[in-house]
Parts: structure tokens; sequence; C-alpha cells
């Protein structure tokens, strides 16, 4: 009996998760056994939002085998001594793993492969997500036994809550010394939700005997509808081009009409031809622009954004997305505020130009911000009608600058194609900065359009420095992580001058 | 009721004789409590011993019938002086706090306390909230048991020993007449054990045996000559008594090993984590039989000299494990060995590191670098280097694989809390205001001080912030901003903020976060909280009045258009003197632990609910996030973008949100973009709502179907 350890369990949940009554029934579980056990945690602070861990510790002997000796458990997990880690999300297994808590000759480590985006991956203004594959991996690599799956769309497909699923889990995957009944009686005894969380319980148990195959569908809507244009596509551009194509035609088509979606196989010809002249391989740069030119043709106007918020598919879309059944009824009222500078994209450049130029002598945007219920027929009118602009369209001021951005951005990529295809491919990807509304956007045309000027049209005018792509990439990569436009200003500053390949890797950094 | 019950726990509080106690450690200190038979308790919220003002209020009916008087105290200060029943009176009492900041608030009384000297046993329960999952600057309590010459109980983390300490700690207090403070690390108050109980014992003067007569005796007060008196007092008699006490009742223990020319002094604190590392590295069993004899001071403060000396002599070395700086126990035990001139090699801060929490980790390479400087040729060494060097091995292959380090997640605000709405106004109002200095305070809104918002420029302590920013405001060119929490405001910030800014005609802007409770505490109740049972419901805005401040709004802190108007107006406006915003909304989680049953119920019931929540057209969102670095609710995240076109995630609502409305109101006062919607689910709709909803959805569909159809899609998954 000497040798008796104690099974040591380390739970990494997120504040609110109800690891909190996981823990619970586990420690239930085991003194209802009668087996010593001693469990501890840190919220403090953590239960708002943070990372929080609880942690257990059974010793495998019935306290009265024991003959009145006290088993001393630790209040800490130490690295290498660990029999169970779980995790609710997949980067707290990787927390784990990168502590030291899963080790090959014992840890067991039963994980959810799905993503709560830690604040600093999601307000990153381009991807700031970590790669959870390498967690995966890690967790093949180390854990003894690894039981990895997606059991967030495993509880939303039941209607069950993770934490009794966790239970069923821990209590099937042989790692304590007491029978899985044990378990279920803890819950019965909690008298919580009871049925509820049995039957989450139960599936638990059968997941952790044969964890279900993630679904391979990726997230990405696929165009179901074929475009008469394919067959133009298929003539005109390179083979490599055709699946964007058969995404950006119909797309073209349902934004403005057919003439314009041939405008993009125009364009993205010439592209083609200009690759083929400076024996390129094809496709090489017309990929990726192809891509960014489909995105930035279908720009969103008042016209579009009405456009979508009015299609017939749209009340289903946000019925999935709210997670409202079948017959109950639904309000929506969109938050829409556009002003003046929008208003004034809708007229023709004249008068545009005019009335923006009016609105920025007064320091105005006269901004108006509506409340519109897409659910009533008045409020559906008048998205709807504004939809119905498409026809205006290419008169409007918008449409004016955005052609032209586009044409001398295409410009530059052919020149830029017949002399150093690196640098092309990194202009195709300049247009990545042209997103979002308001003052968003503007900060993002503007910085696009710095680069454009101060570096892409005179390097192109005269020679490119060696490391002009270096420093493009650099800028394009520091304004898309981070939206801090004194960093971007100071970078582009040192961009320009004759700066040292060392120094522009060093301001990169 | 706050944020945790424990109405079914406190029901553990009445076993008797011969029955054993199942639960956590703060419980079972309380238990403690009404076994030594206390006539009062009280204390301040603050983790790691939130849960045991909790307890206490939970428990009142309990201590009703037994007579004991509980006090939910406005402060540590307050609860300090509450003590002062055991000076002139045979009480036994007995407080809580967070430490060390609670013991900080409270040292003015705890001072004059441990001079005037108690004839009850008073007790001081701290949380001592060190290291992992601490909120607070890290420092000792060591350091006020020394100067105030009070005595520091640091027990072994389980809950037998911790209940002897409290109950023994009582006697100890009476036997030397002294205050005692017992120190509990955050995972001690948290540890569920058990341990055989005793009868509760119903005091001998409380509610219901009152005193009758007064006792006056100049020795105990705090002004001279008395506290010359009471300084010799502490060195002469109650030190010598306190020591004599602690070695007749063994409260320190001395455990024997095989490998007796070496030994571990260590604080009762670290013997389970000193123990788990002894085990791991082949020097201990499962049941505290270690081959290193072992000395565990279960009393940090004072030390008993003769029981180490007896401990350290014929030892070659000897290893002091003393988590947190300086290293008064080490200095201490030096000073000891020296004086009773035995030269036995002392190491401590040489093998494990001066500051920081000692985790296990930490203390497991500590202990095999210290077999390694004393360990050559003891076999008994054999097997540490190869542990650390498989867990070296082991950390290197994870981050090898793993490439970038996790990202952290920071607390912050939940979702729909009221209080995000106010920074993502202030973020805003920075955009024309200028950049401007932002004192903050203690509370939920601190986090404000972290992603997304990272705004705040000092914190000063509980309260204090509008006291901190009167050198600021003066010396700035434009009006300081300070934010409080209603939490910090009662407990201090009226006084040393408010009533200092009014008398010292201060023009600055201070923001009142009105949320109704202390909530990063567990949402204890405060003189404003309105919800609840037995409360004053005092109005912050009527004592600003009160206290003669002219300028108070009070906003409603979702609509942030308002809220950053009247910011505009308070940092702008000629009025001279203190602009108070009260910013009000109750908070979030109080409000869903309410609604949420409700709720659920009247759907059950089949009534008509109707339920707001906010969403993102994907095809509208553009994928820059600005929405999230305005706000940083939970529940506003991101998915992969749908458009197989674009590759930045877009901007995604999930099933956490509450439908506060933040989304909505940023992205109209920032003027962000057209993606958010609201839509209210109406559960249970009547005849009514079904008839307008099908003719809208009539005449809807009818003009959808007379222009072209979108390119269908296929949803992806």
């Amino acid at each position: 009996m000497a040798d008796t350890k104690p099974i040591c369990l380390l739970i990494g949940a997120l504040g609110g998760e109800g690891g909190g009554v996981l823990a619970d029934w586990i420690t239930e579980a085991a003194t209802a056994e009668g087996y010593p056990v001693q469990r501890t945690s840190v919220p403090g602070v953590a239960q708002r939002t943070g990372a929080t861990t609880y942690y257990i510790e059974i010793l495998p002997a019935k306290r009265d085998e024991l003959g009145g000796r006290q088993p001393v458990f630790a209040l800490f997990p130490n690295p290498g001594t660990l029999d169970l880690v779980v995790a609710t999300e997949v980067l707290e297994a990787g927390r784990a793993m990168e502590r030291g808590f899963v080790t090959p000759d014992r840890t067991t480590l039963i994980g959810s492969t799905h993503r709560i985006y830690a604040i600093a991956e999601k307000s990153v203004p381009s991807d700031g997500r970590y790669d959870s594959d390498r967690i995966v991996a890690a967790a093949r690599e180390l854990a003894k036994r690894p039981i990895l799956f997606d059991m967030n769309a495993f509880v939303l497909e039941h209607r069950v809550s993770l934490n009794a699923v966790l239970l069923g889990m821990i209590a099937g995957c042989g790692v304590l010394p007491f029978a899985p009944e044990i378990f279920g009686d803890a819950v019965r005894a909690a008298g919580k939700a009871v049925d509820q969380n049995l039957k989450g319980f139960e599936l638990g148990l059968e997941a952790v005997r044969q964890p279900p195959q993630p679904a391979a569908a990726s997230a990405k809507r696929r165009t179901a509808e074929s475009s008469p244009l394919m067959a133009r596509a298929h003539r005109d551009l390179p083979a490599a081009v055709h699946a964007i194509a058969a995404e950006a035609l119909p797309r073209l088509t349902h934004f403005q009409n057919r003439a314009y979606a041939e405008r993009w196989i125009t364009r993205i010809a010439d592209l083609a031809a200009a690759e083929q002249a400076a024996g390129l391989s094809p496709g090489e740069v017309s990929v990726a622009a192809a891509k960014q030119l489909a995105v930035w043709m279908s720009f969103e106007d008042i016209i579009r954004v009405a456009d979508v918020k009015t299609r017939s598919t749209r009340r289903q879309y946000v019925m999935n997305e709210i997670g409202a059944r079948a017959g109950q009824v639904i309000q929506i009222t969109e938050f829409l505020k556009p002003g003046i500078p929008e208003w004034a994209d809708l007229l023709p450049p004249g008068m545009g130009r005019r009335l923006r130029g009016w609105a920025e002598r007064r320091g105005t945007a006269a901004n108006i911000g509506l409340h519109i219920r897409s659910d009533t027929v008045f409020g559906f009118l008048l998205l709807f009608l504004l939809a119905r602009l498409r026809w205006w369209r290419p008169r409007t001021l918008r449409f004016a600058e955005e052609s032209a951005d586009i044409d001398s951005w295409l410009a530059a990529l052919r020149a830029a194609i017949a002399r150093d295809s690196a640098l092309a491919r990194e202009i195709a990807e300049l247009p990545r900065l042209r997103k979002g509304y308001g003052d968003t956007r503007t900060r993002g045309v503007g910085k696009y359009a710095r680069l454009m000027a101060d570096l892409v049209t005179p390097w192109l005018a005269g020679t490119p420095p060696a490391d002009a792509t270096a420093r493009l990439q650099s800028l394009r990569r520091l304004a898309m992580a981070d939206a801090d436009d004194k960093k971007f200003e100071s970078l582009i500053q040192q961009m320009r001058g004759e700066d040292s390949p060392a120094r522009v890797k060093a301001a990169a950094e | 009721m706050a944020e945790r019950s424990f109405k079914r726990e406190v029901e553990a509080l009445r076993l008797g004789d011969g029955e054993t106690f199942h639960g956590e450690g703060i419980l079972a200190v309380t238990k403690a409590l009404l076994q030594s038979g206390v006539s009062y308790v009280g204390g301040y919220q603050g983790a790691p011993v939130s849960h045991m003002m909790d307890v206490l209020d939970d428990a009142r009916p309990i201590l009703d019938e037994l007579g004991v008087h509980y006090e939910g105290n406005a402060s540590e200060a307050a609860a300090a002086a509450m003590l002062g029943a055991s000076i002139n009176y045979p009480m036994r009492g007995a407080v809580t706090w967070k430490s060390t900041v609670g013991t900080n608030v409270a040292s003015d009384a705890l001072s004059n306390l441990a001079s005037a000297g108690v004839v009850g046993g008073a007790l001081i329960v701290l949380g001592e909230d060190y290291g992992d999952g601490a909120s607070i600057i890290q420092e000792r309590t060591h350091a006020f048991a020394m100067k105030s010459q009070m005595w520091l109980l640091d027990p072994r983390p389980n809950l037998p020993t911790i209940v002897r300490m409290v109950e023994k700690g009582f006697e100890l207090s009476e036997a030397s007449s002294t205050p005692v403070m017992l120190e509990l690390r955050i995972r001690a108050c948290h540890v569920y054990g058990s341990f055989p109980t005793r009868d509760n014992v119903s005091p001998a003067i409380s509610r219901k045996k009152p005193l009758h007569d007064q006792v006056f005796n100049h020795d105990r007060i705090a002004l001279p000559p008395s506290t010359y008196l009471q300084e010799r007092l502490k060195i002469d008699v109650r030190l010598p008594a306190a020591v004599k006490f602690i070695r007749d009742n063994g409260l320190n223990e001395r455990f024997d090993g095989e490998l007796a020319d070496l030994g571990i002094v260590l604080q009762g604190g670290m013997y389970n984590t000193v123990m788990r590392s002894l085990q791991q590295l082949g020097l201990a069993d499962a049941f505290g039989a270690s081959r290193i004899p072992l000395y565990v001071m279960n009393v940090t403060y004072p030390l008993v000299p003769d029981e180490l000396t007896a401990f350290c002599a014929k030892k070659r070395a000897v290893l002091v494990v003393e988590e947190g700086q300086p290293d008064y126990l080490e200095q201490a035990i030096h000073a000891v060995l020296r004086r009773a001139d035995l030269n036995t090699k002392l190491h401590g801060k040489d093998v494990l590191p001066m500051a920081g929490e000692y985790t296990g980790e930490v203390v497991l390479r500590g202990i095999a670098r210290f077999a390694e400087t004393v360990g050559h040729a003891t076999a008994a060494f054999a097997e540490t280097g190869k542990t650390i060097e498989t867990l070296d091995r082991i950390t290197g292959k994870a981050r090898e694989i793993l490439g970038a380090a996790i990202p952290a997640r920071p607390p912050g605000f939940c979702v729909g809390c009221p209080e995000r709405p106010v920074f993502s106004a202030m973020k805003l109002a920075r955009k024309d205001l200028g950049e401007f200095h932002i004192a903050s305070d203690i509370g939920c809104h601190t986090f404000s001080t972290l992603a997304p918002f990272n705004m705040g420029n000092t914190v000063l302590g509980y309260g204090l912030s509008l006291a901190s920013s009167t050198a600021v405001g003066p010396n700035f060119d434009k009006r300081v901003v300070s934010v409080m929490g209603d939490g910090g405001f009662w407990h201090n910030g009226l006084t040393s903020g408010l009533a200092e800014s009014v008398f010292n005609r201060n023009d600055g802007v201070l923001i009142v976060m009105d949320n109704g409770y202390t909530s990063a505490t567990g949402a204890q109740y405060i003189p404003s909280s309105r919800a609840g049972d037995r409360h004053a419901r005092v109005s912050i805005e009527d004592t600003m009045r009160g206290f003669g401040v002219k300028w108070v709004r009070t906003v409603r802190t979702y609509s942030i258009a308002k809220m950053i108007e009247t910011l505009r107006e308070a940092m702008t406006t000629r009025e001279t003197g203190l602009k108070v915003i009260v910013a009000a909304g109750e908070c979030m989680l109080a409000v869903q632990r309410r609604l949420k049953p409700l709720n659920r119920d009247k759907i059950a019931r089949g009534e008509r609910v109707v339920q707001p929540r906010f969403g993102v057209d994907d095809e509208v969102c553009t994928g820059d996030h600005s929405c999230i670095r305005l706000s940083g609710c939970p529940s506003l995240t991101i998915k992969p973008n749908p458009d197989p076109l674009r590759d930045d995630p877009v901007a995604h609502v999930d099933n956490n949100c509450v439908g506060c409305g933040v989304c909505g109101e940023v992205a109209h006062a920032a003027v962000l973009c057209p993606s958010f919607y609201k839509a209210d689910i109406v559960h249970n709709p009547n005849a009514w709502d079904r008839l307008v909803a099908g003719v809208r959805r009539a005449v809807i569909g009818a003009l959808q179907g007379l222009v072209a159809k979108p390119p269908a899609v296929a949803p992806g998954e």
C-alpha cells in the first residue's frame, strides 16, 4: 500500500462553463464510494470570462482499507503527475501541454477541439486566430490517450450541457477506479436538471467508446448555380482561375449584370496575357488578383447592403443564426446609420463630390441612426427599393471611384508582372486593406492609397528596390495586424527612404 | 442573494459530535468558529474569502439560534475596529478579509487593537491573495504580524489542521492577550475535504446573554502613558506567553525521516506542495512519510527558537521553504542558529526563487536543486536528476510542436455587462476630446485596463481613484476622469474622494458605476443595492448632492450616444467643481440570475415572452473587427468567413448573447457598419402576432418573388 499514488485530475475550463459543477459531481462520486478525495480551484477574477482550472486528487484505495492513515493530497498539479486532463476548449488543452501537464507515460487527455477565441485573436483587424491544428498534433504526440473532437457541436446537436457530457467521458475513460453508474448517482444527488444531465452523461459514456468523427465539410458557402459565362471563362482564363470564376461570375452578375461579370473576365484575361508575355506560369499572379478583384468589384455600397438584407434567403439565415425554431415569430431590426458620404456615393460624381466637399467643410457627416424593422412591410419596402437601384449604380460616384482605383491597380499589376512577379503577387494582395464601412473604410482605403502613391507608383516608374516586396509586405501585414495608424505612419516613413533590408526587416517585426 | 448561494451547504454548520463534515475550506473555518463559541463575526468580501461572507450571510438563521452577531462591515477598517469588543470583554470574535489589501485598509485599527491587547480571543481570517488567480499587488501579510506583534498562523492546508488551528488560535489569543491572524492561500480557501465535527458552542456573552456592566481600564486605551506600557507588555509578557503556548500545545509539527543529517523547515501552507514534490522525487510516500525530516511551522510568527535549534542541531543542511519576499523567516532562522552557535548550512532562496508563488513545479525544482547541492553521494537522490530532465524534455517538446505561445485569456467584462458600454463611450469620446488621463479603481471596471480597451492610467486602491487624480488634474491642460465602482464608493471613495474633492473645489470628472453590488467579489449587497431584502437603497445621486456636488447626471450605461454626449459636456462645461456621472446599469449576472428562471417558467407555461438577440450578416461584414475592438463582449466573437473569396474571419454573435444591445449601439455611435441586426424571438406568439407576421411574410414574399433570384448558395456546414 505504501506505493499507492493518488489519481490526479486537472480540468481546464473558461469562467462560467460549469467546470465547478463538473468537479463537484466527481468529488461527490468519490466521497460516496468511500475513496479519499480532495478538490481545489482558482476562481478569483478568472470567473469573469478568463481561463480557470479545477484540480482533483483521488486515492484509489477505500478509506476503511487505510487503517486510519491519511493521504497527503496536493493543491497544485505537478507536471508529470497527471492521469487525466480535461479541456473544455482546445486552447486550454494547449495550455495544459505548454505547462507539462500532459505526459506520454500516464496522461489521458479529453479535449474539445472547438474554438472560443481569445480577445487577442479576435481583435486583430484581419486574421489573428491561433492554429489549433498544432494543439491537436501536440496532443497526439504527448498524451498517452488523446480523446479529441468538437464537443461543442456535439452538445448543440443533442441539446445537452458540456459538463454532463464530459462527466460521462471521465466516467467511461477508465482512469478513475469506480463504476460509471456511481457518477450518474452523483448527478441525481446534485438534483439539478437531472434528466437533462443524465442524458448528457450517457452520451458522454458512448462518445468515449466511439468518439464522433468530425464533419469534414468546410464552413465555406459554395455557389450552387453555374454561370452561362463559364464557357467564356474556360476559353479566356488560365485553368488555375476557373474555380474562382465559378464563384465570381454569378456574384458579379447578381451584383450588377452580365456585362459587369464579363468585365471581370476581360480584366483577368489581360493580366493572364501579361503573365504569358513575361514568361510566368499561368495564374502565378492572376489567381490572387482574380480573387481580390471579384471581392472588390462587388463593393459594399448601400445598394448591396440593402440587397443582402432583403433577399428571400435572409429570414431563414437569421432564424439559423439565433437558433429560432419554426413556428416562432421573429422581429428583425436593422442598425443602419448612413451619413452624407454614403448618400454622396449614390449621386453622380460631380454632385456627389460637391456634397461631400460641403459636408467636409462643415465638418459633419450628418449620420442618421436608423432602426429599420425589416420584417415589417414598410421597413422592408424601404430597403427593397434601395436594393432596386442597381441599374443606377454605374452612374454613381462610388462606382466611378472604385472603377478608377481598380484600373490603376490593374495597370500597376501589369507593370509589375513584367518586371518582378513577387512584387506583383504582393500588389495583388493590397486590396485586402480596403474593407469596412464609414471611418474604418476611410482609414483602410487611405492606407491602400498611401501604399500605391508613395511606394508602388514611384517604384514602377523607376526601378523597384531589391527588397520592394519585403517592404510592401511588411506594411500590408502591419496594416492588417494592427489598427493603430501611428505605427503604420512611422513604418511607411522608413520604407520610403533607402533603408537597408536589415532595417526593413527589423521594422517589419 | 449573492452570486453564489450556500443555503444548502450551510446546513453542514449544524453537524455535532462524532459527525463528519464534507465541504470547502471556507465553510470549514466557519464551522470551526461556531465550535469555538464566537460571540460575533464580520468582515469585508474579497477573493479568496468572499465566499466566507456569503456563507456567514446565508448562515444567519443558524447564527441567530446561537446568539452570534453577524455584521456585514463597510470596510476592513470597520471589521478590524469591531474586534475592539474583545479588548475589555471576554468575547471571542472573528473577522475576515482579503490580504494584503484588506489588511492595509484595516491596519489603523489593527495597530491600536494589537497595542491595547485583548481579553477575549480575536481571530482574523485572511485570504492570502498571492500567486495564480490573485487580483492584487503581490505582498505578504507577514510584515503586519511583525510590526504590530500579532501572531500569524499558516496551517497545513487540510481541513482537520485548519479547523484545529482556528480553535487553538482563539486559545493562543487569550493566553497571550494578542489578536491572532490565520492566513489561508487561495487554493486552501477553495479546498474541498472533510473533518470530524464537534457540537457548536453557544457563546457565554451574546445577544442572548448580553453584558450588563461596561469595563473601564486606561491600560487598554491607545494613548500615553498606556501606549508605553503596552509596548513593554508586548515584549515582556505577551510574546513569551505566546511562545510557551505554541510549544506546549505543539502547534508546530515535526516529522522525522531516515536522512537525519538533512531537514526542511517550511510554512504550514507549503506542506502539501512540498510533500508532493518529495513523493515525485522518490523521497516520500502518499501518506506523509518523508525520508527527509520536516519541521512544519503552522505558526510563522512568532518563531519558537528552541524548537528550531533542536531540529537543526546535528544536521549538515536545512532547506527553508518560505513563499514570498522578503525572506523574513530565512533571515530570522539564520539569527536563531547564529545565537545558538549552530553552523548548520541553511538553504532557501538560493535554490528557490525569492519572489513569486511556490507552485508544485517551482518547489519540485527547488528541492531537486537542494538535493544537488547537498546530495553528493546520497543514494536517495538518484532519481531527482532524471525526473527534472524528463520534465524539461516534455515541456520542450510541447513548446516545439505548438510553435507559438498559447494566447492568454485575461478576465474581462461579462456578456451584457453594463460597464462595458461606458468604456466604449469613453474610447469613442476620445476621438474628438483627445486622449485624457483616466484614474482607475478596484472592481470589475478595472478590466478596462486590459484588452480591448487598454484604458486607465493608474490604480491606487479601493475607492481611491478620485483621490489619486487630485494632483494630476491641476497639472493637466484638460480634465481628468476618475472611474469608481459603487463598491469602492461606499468603502472609501465617499470620504477620501468625494468629500475631499468638494472641500478642495477640485475640477474633475468622476464616473461612478452604479451596478447595485460589489460585483467583482460575487455580487454582495451595498448601501445603494436596490435588489434583495433588508437594504437601505441609498441613492448615489442624492448622496452626491448631499455632499454639495452641483453637476450630477445619471445616465443609463447602455445609451452610448447619451453617455458620449454627457462625457463631452462634463469635460468641456465652464462649470467648475466636481462633475459626477452616475453610470446606472444593474450587474447583468444578477439580472440574468433573476430573469432566466422567470422566463423559462413563463415559456413553459405557454406565456408570451419576447427575447432579444443580436446577430451579424456575414455577407455584409467585411471582417475588420472594429466592433470587437470597441466591445470585447465574450458573445461577440468571430467565425470562419463563409465567403469562398474572402479569408479573414467575420464577426459573429454566439448563443450567449443576452441582447443588451451594446453591439448595435456601438455600431451606431461609432458609425461602424450595417452588419448588425437585432432579432426578437417571440415565444408562444398570440393570435395577433401570428396574423401580423403572416401578412407581413406574404407581402414581403410576394415582393421578393418579383425580382431575380440571388445566386443560390449551399451553406458549407
